[in-house]
């Protein structure tokens, strides 16, 4: 049955790919379609499906499902970290705002960075010794179940999901270009290839497709760096040099420029990009993956290195791309208006793989861009579909007794519910502007997710009233900000001022939130709120030492 | 847990040393992380020009490139620190304490 569903879906593929080679003849708004490109991505679908396969038999309790039997080590947790966060907005979006705007794109590289050690010193190994399978799992830990659960999941499932319009979006625009393919049929696609990876095949699949896009990715991107500073005698100055010549921006690009106008945006930003990355649900999933506290650690070392060095080559590749694409003879890669490159700014890498490594090594990178976006939807949907079974399904609403494959079979549902939202949005957003998306998933992170995820481990007074309350107050306050601020209520909306003039508002909503939770804690002078507090030293003592956690691999 | 075993553990000088000194450790690697990014956040906030300055004159390099890249190597440096010192030494006062706690609970079926 399984084979069979699976084999449909791979010659669905093939008829897809023999779809777009009509469309060639046909003379379509689609562009040329890429060879090589088709061909690669082929095998790699052919491969993950492979995996999902052997997955989808070793899958079989809910453990399974939600966190790959605990079973995962260190090191591939690390690198599949590193894959969730090497997202196709980080690959193609940062190395094109550093082709843009020269030094500004390392100033966001360095802020998605610098969440990383705090998450090791204050959330990982806490995360593993408290929780089972979705963060929910901590937050609700000595809380009354339901109603933090409910909050958990709406801020779990807010972020997944405008995440994944985001994803969805740049999945289909990018599919068009580089294969040949049509927006709708390249959003189905992704869509039913994510459904069957995270359907079938669970965290493990979900974790080995990861690991095999970071790999790739990793070995694609040094590659187009090494190229690139060999074309300049590995001397940096002497690329430096070259690139201001040629840019429009000129010496201009070698210092902070726009991006952070003012202090309260720097600021803001700095403060949703690093505690946004605490709060993001598919991340924070995968420290259940590993057996112990020890191998949570060590997953935060390997995917800090491994980011950290990705975020170095994405600076390499910008520059890079302003001398071998922007600079290279007769425009080649230039839109006909001979400035913005072909397809959009953000095909700068792309266009970088062809200037130093010709038809083959586009068709390369193209693969991968394709898996990465594949790779990501796929976490993103496991984390939405297990805050729907586990979170709402299994441990708020389920009257009775719930077993196992019941719950699992939810996870199953939510999973194909979540793919065929993903789908209907990213068809609904494709001509709107979708900027503000990002924006707002790490704002509701940082604003709801985290502060109820911290405080939770580490103050003893949090009661559930607070937790409730000020979580829900971040969620809303990010929410309405975002959508008074300048992405939404200029850009979008058409107004001509913004009421809040800051893209990212997350310098006031996470210490609303905060605030919130710790006045409506220290006001609760329930009976419920004196047994949170009395539950505390249990826990703090669980989650220092892992005595009775969850996750020692059976045996 | 009962709270009479909970109030045993947290007794427990090993139990008191570790969550103290590892807590402590921790913060401080969290505040200098914190105090590094927002140094910088707030040199290109109020001071964009120090970032934008030359190393040197004949050079096209500005100082913002090595302290860029030198904050990525920094914040993975600090990870390995902290993971070098929890392994060698908060995982072994765990085990201790661990072993401690397996003790008593022998003791106390005897």
């Amino acid at each position: 049955m399984l084979s069979r569903i699976l084999s449909l879906f791979m010659l669905a593929g093939f008829t897809v790919a023999m779809a777009a080679g009509a469309d060639l003849g046909a003379g379509t708004k689609a562009e040329e379609m890429n060879v090589p490109a088709v061909v690669m991505f082929l095998i790699f679908v052919a491969g993950t499906l492979g995996i999902t396969y052997w997955a989808a038999r070793k899958t079989k309790s809910a453990k399974d499902f939600y966190t790959a039997g605990g079973g995962i080590t260190g090191t591939q947790n690390g690198t599949a970290i590193a894959g969730d966060y090497m997202s196709a907005a980080s690959f193609l979006g940062i190395t094109g705002m550093v082709y843009l705007k020269g030094y500004d794109g390392l100033i966001f590289s360095i802020g998605f960075l610098v969440g990383w050690p705090i998450i090791l010193f204050m959330i990982s190994e806490q995360l593993r010794n408290l929780g089972k399978y979705t963060f929910a799992d901590v937050t609700a830990y000595r809380l009354r179940q339901k109603p933090v659960r409910i909050l958990a999941a709406l801020g779990s499932i807010a972020v997944v999901i405008l995440y994944l319009i985001a994803q969805m979006v740049g999945a289909g625009k990018l599919i068009e270009i580089l294969f040949g393919l049509d927006y709708e049929i390249a959003v189905v696609l992704v869509g039913a290839l994510m459904i069957a990876y995270v359907a079938f095949g669970g965290m493990l699949a979900t974790t080995w497709v990861q690991i095999i896009k970071a790999v790739l990715l990793l070995v694609g991107t040094t590659f187009m760096s090494i190229m690139v500073m060999a074309e300049f005698g590995f001397s940096f100055d002497a690329l430096f040099t070259k690139a201001t010549e040629i840019h429009s921006k000129g010496i201009d690009i070698m210092s902070p420029g726009g991006l952070v106008s003012d202090p309260i945006s720097a600021i803001s930003l700095g403060i949703a990009l690093m505690f946004g990355t605490a709060g993001l649900p598919h991340i924070l999933m995968r420290f259940f993956t590993v057996a112990d506290a020890k191998e949570a650690r060590k997953s935060v070392f390997v995917a800090t290195g491994l980011i950290g060095y990705f975020y170095v080559l994405t600076f390499i590749m910008g520059f890079g791309a302003i001398v071998l694409v922007l600079g290279a003879e007769n425009g080649i890669y230039l839109a006909a208006d001979g400035e913005t490159l072909k397809g959009m700014n953000n095909m700068a890498a792309v266009w970088l793989a062809h200037a130093v490594g010709g038809d083959y090594f586009l068709g390369f990178i193209s693969a991968v861009a394709f898996a990465t976006i594949l790779a990501v939807v796929s976490g993103l949907t496991l984390a939405g579909a297990s805050a729907i079974s586990h979170d709402l399904y299994a441990n708020a609403f389920a009257t009775g007794k719930i077993d196992e494959k019941k719950e699992m079979n939810v996870s199953k549902m939510a999973t194909v519910g979540i793919g065929v939202t993903a789908i209907l949005f990213g068809i609904a957003f494709e001509e709107q502007n979708i900027a503000f998306v990002v924006a707002l998933a790490f704002t509701i992170a940082a604003s709801a997710n985290f502060p109820v995820l911290f405080m939770s481990i580490f103050w003893k007074k949090l009661t559930t009233r607070g937790a409730v309350i000020g979580g829900y107050i971040g969620l809303i306050s990010a929410l309405v900000l975002v959508i008074l601020g300048p992405v939404v209520w200029t850009s979008i909306l058409g107004n001509a001022e913004a009421i809040v003039p800051y893209k990212f508002p997350a310098i006031f909503s996470v210490p609303l939130a905060f605030i919130a939770i710790w006045f409506f804690s220290i006001t609760d002078k329930s009976d419920d709120a004196q047994r949170c507090i009395d539950e505390f030293d249990a826990q703090d003592i669980r989650c220092q030492t892992g005595i009775g956690s969850e996750g020692a691999v059976d045996h | 847990m009962n709270n009479e075993q909970v109030q045993a553990i947290k007794n427990n000088p090993k139990y008191q040393k570790l969550v103290s000194t590892r807590g402590k450790f921790a913060w401080t690697l969290t505040i200098i992380m914190l105090v590094v990014y927002y140094a910088f956040i707030l040199l290109i906030a109020f001071s964009p020009e120090t970032l934008g300055a030359k190393i040197s004159p004949d050079s096209m390099t500005t100082v913002g490139i090595p302290v860029g890249i030198a904050i990525i190597v920094f914040a993975f440096i600090l990870t390995g620190i902290y993971t070098r010192r929890a392994n060698n030494e908060f995982d072994g006062l765990l085990n201790d304490l661990k072993n401690d706690l397996n003790n008593d609970t022998k003791k106390g079926m005897n």
